[in-house]
């Protein structure tokens, strides 16, 4: 499984990359993989106030729905319309082309408790066993 | 399942070689997709897939054809089977609800094979027993019985260069025994696509070269039942467990053509009451607005009503948006009827449809 250096991960299967006051937010390639085909995905709208674990988005494979949750809070002030076009862009590219959301984050100590990536492949590593 | 205990196929290991994705399904541990299930949906519209069907159960039934005519409890004759042809239909309880949905296969004079459901195979058996007339003898072959679907277009013409021409001659729906590289086979022309195709019986111990040698062409490639689904819900074909079961009737399935009501069966008198009384609730399919699938289990609401819930619920890979099946009140279910489909996650606006959602398969060809 794929898990970039440089990202922050959620147990809920998530990725921040945080760049100053701003942090992109996607679904990580093992959520990608163990969800299959991508065949639906729903963004909230720019501008949105968004709380930390409140459901932000919505993705569809071809057997099942699940929510993507927010691993920070803020504004969201860009969604990728792209995926919603062609929501096999998430599988092919869950951490380039794949992106969510990015959100304007309110306050950065809230980083703490997001996983490192050697804290996600334990984590991972963990639910496999 | 009472029992926790997973059976497993003869092709386990060949399908862990594959790196399938596996999972339980009617208390088999069965392969769910192996490249991803719309690549293996679309590969079987477009050439042949090849599927492990070996969760499915066959019983063979032995009975002079007079005592067959009054077997009670098929919803359609046995005995009206030609010898070569296959015939689906129903078993039902008292009140009319679907015990399971079979395929009778007319294989001799005096010899018939019932290929039924996984999940059900127990309790189709005692029902059988049961309810048959002592005349008729009846033997599960499951366990040695190993069952190969090939389902596309070209299924035709891979198989021909293992069963030689007459595979050309086989009509829908009828079945023949074969020799397939040296193994005695039948093979039907039926399936749960929508496309050509072909369902193969074949010893258990055999199975795994069998599979391996249809393989070898490059025009097949494996397929698990995730696309198994999208495939037969794009055709608005039921799945046993979840569409149909003992709480609903082949009239409110919508399967009446499958119901002879000129032979007597257990259930009929129930079912010609519900016919007379008219039907509270009958199953129909929805196409979704938008590419977002409705999901086993959510409701169905018609001029702000709660009028049904959804029974198949999934996106069409064939037809780019999310399709489902559902029973719906009397009067909410006519062809075009808005609806909305709700969760606690979405409320989806769905059309009701005619069947089958998917048009151009080749079934038939």
């Amino acid at each position: 499984m794929n898990i970039p250096e440089g990202l922050f991960y959620t147990k809920e299967h998530e990725w921040v990359r945080i760049e100053s006051d701003m942090a992109t937010v996607g679904i990580t390639d093992h959520a990608q993989s163990s969800l299959g085909d991508i065949t639906f995905v729903q963004l909230p709208a720019a501008g949105a106030d968004i709380q930390r674990s409140s459901a932000i988005a919505t993705v569809e494979s071809v057997k099942a729905a699940s929510d993507v949750y927010a691993p920070l809070s803020g504004e969201v002030v860009r969604v990728n319309e792209d995926i919603v076009v062609n929501p096999e862009i998430v599988n092919q590219s869950p951490y380039e082309k794949g992106w969510f959301v990015v959100m304007k984050v309110k306050g950065l100590f809230e980083k703490q408790g997001l996983l490192a990536p050697h804290e996600y492949k334990k984590y991972l590593d963990e639910l496999s066993e | 399942m009472k029992n926790t205990q997973l059976k497993y196929t003869p092709l386990l290991s060949i399908h862990k070689d594959l790196s399938a994705r596996l999972g339980p399904f009617g208390g088999w541990m069965m392969p769910i997709q192996y490249r991803g299930i719309i690549a293996e949906h679309n590969w079987t519209r477009q050439s042949a897939s090849l599927f492990d069907i070996c969760h499915m159960g066959e019983f063979l039934l032995r009975a002079r054809a007079e005592d067959i005519s009054k077997d009670g409890v098929f919803t359609s004759s046995l005995s009206s089977i030609p010898v070569g042809s296959c015939r689906y239909g129903f078993i039902l309880n008292e009140a009319g609800g679907i015990v399971d949905d079979l395929v009778a296969y007319r294989m001799g004079e005096d010899e018939w094979m019932f290929v039924v459901n996984a999940a059900t195979k127990d309790k189709d058996l005692a029902y059988l027993r049961l309810n048959l007339p002592s005349s008729v003898v009846i033997e599960d072959i499951s366990d040695k019985t190993a069952k190969l679907d090939i389902q596309g277009p070209l299924s035709a013409v891979v198989l021909k260069a293992f069963a030689g021409e007459r595979i050309d001659a086989l009509g829908y729906y009828r079945h023949g025994r074969f020799e397939l590289t040296g193994q005695d086979t039948v093979i039907s022309r039926t399936g749960y696509t929508g496309e050509l195709g072909f369902e193969i019986y074949v010893d258990r111990r055999l199975a795994a070269q069998l599979w391996q040698v249809i393989l070898a062409d490059e025009r097949v490639r494996p397929a698990g039942l995730g696309a198994r689904d999208t495939l037969r819900l794009e055709m608005c074909y039921p799945l046993y467990g979840q569409d149909i079961d003992e709480t609903v009737t082949p009239l409110e399935a919508g399967f009446e053509r499958f119901v002879d009501l000129k032979k007597d069966f257990l259930g009929k008198p129930a079912l010609l009451r519900q016919r007379c009384d008219g039907l509270r609730k009958r199953l129909a399919v929805f196409v979704s607005e938008t590419r977002q699938s409705p999901r086993h289990g959510d409701r169905i609401y018609a001029e702000g009503k709660d009028v049904g819930f959804v029974t198949s619920g999934s996106f069409a890979p064939s037809l780019g948006i999310g399709i489902g099946m559902g029973y719906v009140e009397n009067g909410y279910d006519w062809i075009g009827a808005r609806v909305l489909i709700k969760n606690e996650r979405s409320k989806l606006p769905a059309k009701i449809s005619d069947r089958p959602l998917y048009m151009k398969g080749t079934l038939r060809k």
